[in-house]
């Protein structure tokens, strides 16, 4: 077991290496990863560090402050954009069984999807407004921290390819009507129908460094506080309490859990298997 | 080799993977210390039947893992599905919803990386069972690492593509049936 000092070095200097570069991404473009697990951001750093043909991570520190057009690639990298349409159907049919009944109770609604990534979710969540009659009535802010994902978010243009998929995931989260009712295919792509966006803000807000901007009924963030580390998380989770209104929502991913986070007392379980929470009124119901 | 020192065991498995487990884990006595995670690939629908099912017939702790869980002794942890499962330099739980890793999610390949650059040669790999090559990576990356790596005997595994992946990357150093890896786990723990 002779070569473990020299493969400790080599762990303990990328840890500083990754650490470095994410000072420097911070200080130089305002992106904030510093407090991201950072098992995944190491995976990403190391995967484009060999695809870049980069001997080191310093190295990619150079590009990143240097060559022009480098930050882009290293935000892809590091930004969460795997979603699909009606991801995990049994959560969309809770909040259309357990919160859109409530929600109708109010003239007007607003939704805050934090973390929308390309917008699947977000239309899913649009046609389900619809389908309730509450889409009139609803205005949906869509954010995320990289202005990239926001541009294909707002085109609402996908490939065809998984149409059949979230034709299932439409059906098994309750919806009732025909689901190609909802979009055009031309080529292999869909465009979705154009009207679902109307009340649909798609706009940059990054969850790290940005604050409040809206007071809203119900907040949907799902799988982007499992990134987090305990203390991002914490901020985080107290800025969506801040933005709901006595009584709002808070619907997250299947592994992500208020319990150990510092408003845990704050809100009650309306789906202890979905994730969604419910604000108290005035801190006991 | 010096077997008190091993620390931690990361298993992959996939197709025939549930049998090949359940050998494994029920041989396993309750003196058992190391920690165990595992990555077996599943249906991304699927709840968390088998945790429940491994943890009846065990001896030892079996759950499906938790977000910032930490890594404890006489558990065995279970990535849920749909999500890539880590390890933490502080030896904690954490989940990606990244892409799919050689066709899947959770990736035999992200466990045993992420894991071998915490436990370096402290980390002991195991693949069983299976019908795609996700954990040949992983086993390339342990061994470096200087962990031990093992594979399931192709001749004994129910699915052998899998086993023979690793197996051809070379980075393999023992190559056993399901009752020696039982017998030599047992054996690792009971000195340690």
């Amino acid at each position: 077991m002779s070569i473990k000092p020299e493969i400790n070095q080599i762990v303990v200097t990328q840890d500083i290496e990754t650490d470095l570069l994410l000072e420097a991404v911070y200080h130089r473009f305002g992106y904030d990863f510093r407090d991201y697990n950072k098992a995944h951001i190491k995976r990403r750093i190391l995967h484009r560090m060999q695809t870049t043909g980069a001997r080191s991570i310093s190295e990619m520190q150079h590009k990143v402050l240097h060559e022009e057009g480098f930050i882009e690639v290293i935000l892809r990298d590091l930004s969460i954009n795997v979603t699909e349409m009606y991801r995990d159907p049994s959560f969309y049919l809770s909040i259309r069984n357990e919160v859109f009944p409530i929600l109708k109770t109010y003239p007007f609604i607003k939704i805050w999807h934090a973390g929308c990534a390309t917008g699947e979710e977000v239309y899913s969540f649009a046609i389900m407004l619809k389908e309730e009659g509450l889409l009139n009535r609803a205005q949906i802010y869509a954010t995320d921290f990289n202005p990239l994902v926001l541009e294909t978010a707002r085109k609402g243009i996908y490939p065809i390819s998984r149409i059949k998929e979230y034709t299932q995931n439409y059906q098994s989260a309750g919806g009732n009507q025909s689901f190609s009712d909802y979009y055009i295919a031309k080529y292999d792509s869909v465009i979705l129908d154009q009207s679902l966006r109307k009340n649909i803000v798609f706009a940059e807000h990054n969850l790290v460094t940005d604050s409040v901007f809206a007071e809203v009924h119900l907040v949907v963030c799902r799988n982007v506080l499992i990134y987090f580390n305990k203390d991002l998380q914490n901020r985080v989770v107290k800025l969506f309490n801040e933005s709901l209104v006595k009584g709002g929502f808070l619907g997250l991913g299947s592994k992500e859990n208020l319990m150990f986070t510092d408003v845990y007392e704050k809100f009650y379980v309306v789906d202890a298997k979905e994730k969604i929470y419910k604000k108290k009124v005035q801190g006991v119901i | 080799m010096e077997e008190s020192t091993y620390k931690v065991i990361v298993i992959g498995a996939s197709a025939g993977g549930l049998k090949a487990l359940k050998k494994i884990i029920s041989g396993l006595p309750k003196s058992f210390c190391m920690p165990i995670l595992i990555v077996q690939h599943l249906s991304p629908r699927s709840d968390g039947f088998m945790a429940h099912y491994f943890n009846q017939l065990s001896h030892l702790q079996v759950k499906e893992a938790d977000e910032k869980e930490p890594i404890r002794p006489n558990h065995i942890y279970i990535a849920p599905a749909n999500y890539h499962m880590l390890v933490e330099l502080n030896e904690t739980i954490s989940f990606t919803v990244d892409e799919k890793v050689s066709y899947a999610r959770p990736s035999i390949d992200v466990l045993f990386e992420s894991a071998a650059r915490v436990y370096l040669d402290r980390l002991i790999g195991i693949i069983l069972t299976g019908a795609n090559e996700d954990g040949a990576a992983g086993i390339r990356t342990i061994k470096s690492f200087g962990g031990l790596t093992i594979a399931q005997s192709p001749e004994t595994a129910e699915v052998a593509v899998m086993p023979m992946a690793a197996i051809q990357t070379e980075c393999v150093d023992l190559i056993l049936s399901l009752d020696e890896i039982s017998n030599l786990l047992s054996s690792l723990c009971n000195q340690g």
